[in-house]
């Protein structure tokens, strides 16, 4: 066959038409995901089962379960039911952009609580112990103990897992979106050049991650002042 | 003076510990008076950091009653924090806050529990700092420093909550041997000051100079305990003699 680089320089600005998407999808789901696990981790974590089991349950459901399937459950599924036809949710949910964004919100809330958990666990007991008794309460500790040192043990895999939000964001497409993916499909339904299009897209999701694990590094840095000698 | 001296101002009654099955602490008696110097010593897993523990709470006592400074431990969030705050606290494993420059750790505890503000605050720790002799150090984090630095603004942070009662649990049992004698020097010179200090420690020419109690533990009880000279020159129970040939034979 014939390789078209032309072709390849000529997708990739179309293809930039859907890093607009790309890039709502993966921040607003970052950032109400992020919230999410905050939540579910301050739950998983609590000793009170009321509060740890619902996080338990939630966190097993989305991480065993493809995302693909989540996204039909929630746009294709939820539809078919007269009573949320009828209900105030389906402002957002006969919209597939709300429901990409409900379904990686979940996801995300899902893994990055458990990050979170790992983060909070691996804090040193000795130090809060320290801190306690210096007199400082509970919450006190919380914030200004545990919380600075569990946020610079989790970062690397925060930094993974959005990159891997990022990546997932292309599941959209499925669901009649124009993200990156999107329009790769679509150019390619024109073009019938598959190899030239979906490497076109390949190299703009790869200039995204770079950007993501640029911005994690930097954080990473200024995270760890402390730990240079 | 001779009255001070004569208030009791850590009082250990009967004090009983469990962890699960395992009882940490068997009817242990103390009472440590203002300005006191009590050394204690024990094989490991006798009970001496679980019993400096229960002093400030860090873990609570299953039975009998614990008194610092008046002020009965139990269930009153009140009372905990009124003895925490009267009790400053240093750890084999220094335990500084790595997220923090060596003057944040310092100032954390006044600007939050004393309410100081941040000059206050940054003030009351250079005082401190000056007193361990590492005040050319508070910007640094705690990694930058040698271990013997860190333990002595771990013992800076405990009195920047200007607390009447130091507990040291094994405070250099964790420092190469180079390192122990500034240590050492700083906790010498508090009990010059005439601070109250329990020290959990095996550094015994630091025990024999400033302690005026001695305490041996063993499998949570308090065996023996007696004046240094007593103590280190009769002692009564075989496991305290068994235990200081082992400790005093090299």
């Amino acid at each position: 066959m014939e390789f078209d680089f032309a072709l390849i320089f000529e997708s990739v600005p179309k293809m930039a038409t859907g890093i607009g998407l790309t890039l709502q999808l993966l921040v607003l789901a970052s950032i109400i995901g992020t919230t999410l696990a905050v939540c579910t981790a301050l739950m998983r974590i609590s000793k009170i089962p009321l509060l740890s089991w619902p996080a338990i349950v939630y966190i097993y459901i989305f991480r065993g379960t493809p995302m693909l399937v989540q996204i039909f459950l929630i746009y294709y599924g939820l539809a078919q039911f007269q009573a949320v036809r009828d209900s105030f949710m389906w402002i957002a949910l006969r919209d597939p952009f709300w429901c990409a964004i409900i379904a990686f919100s979940l996801n995300v809330g899902a893994y990055t609580a458990e990050i979170l958990r790992g983060g909070i666990q691996g804090v040193d007991a000795g130090l809060l112990r320290a801190a306690t008794a210096l007199g400082l309460s509970k919450s006190q500790r919380f914030i200004h103990i545990t919380t600075p040192i569990a946020i610079r043990l989790a970062l690397p895999a925060f930094g993974n897992e959005t990159v891997s939000l990022m990546k997932s964001t292309a599941l959209a497409s499925t669901i009649t979106m124009f993200d990156i993916t999107g329009v790769a499909r679509t150019i390619m339904a024109q073009t019938f050049a598959p190899y030239e299009i979906f490497l076109s897209a390949a190299i703009v999701y790869l200039f995204i991650a770079w950007f993501i694990q640029f911005g994690v590094a930097l954080a990473e840095r200024r995270y760890s002042r402390h730990m240079q000698r | 003076m001779i009255e001070k001296q004569s208030i009791p101002i850590i009082q250990l009654q009967k004090v009983d510990k469990f962890f699960g099955e395992f009882q940490a602490l068997k009817n242990v008696n103390l009472e440590v008076r203002q300005g006191q110097k009590v050394v204690v010593c024990g094989p490991s897993g006798s009970g001496k950091s679980t019993m400096l523990h229960c002093i400030n709470r860090l873990e609570k006592h299953d039975r009998g009653r614990v008194v610092v400074a008046g002020i009965e431990l139990n269930d009153s969030l009140k009372n905990i924090d009124a003895v925490r705050s009267e009790i400053g606290m240093v750890f084999q494993q220094f335990n500084l806050f790595p997220h923090l420059k060596v003057v944040e750790n310092l100032m954390l505890a006044p600007k939050l529990v004393r309410k100081a503000t941040k000059t206050e605050a940054r003030k009351i720790a250079m005082t401190y700092l000056d007193r361990v002799h590492i005040p050319e150090q508070a910007e640094k984090y705690p990694i930058q420093l040698s271990g013997g630095q860190q333990q002595r603004v771990a013992i800076a942070r405990a009195l920047c909550m200007n607390p009447q009662v130091m507990l040291f649990d094994e405070p250099t049992s964790a420092l190469d041997p180079e390192m122990i004698a500034e240590v050492l020097d700083v906790m010498v010179e508090l009990a010059k000051e005439g601070m109250t200090m329990i020290c959990v420690t095996h550094e015994m020419g630091f025990a024999r100079s400033v302690a005026d109690l001695m305490v041996f533990m063993d499998e949570g009880e308090v065996v023996e305990s007696a004046v240094p000279d007593d103590f280190f020159a009769h002692p009564e129970s075989e496991r305290t003699k068994l235990f200081l040939s082992q400790i005093l034979s090299h």
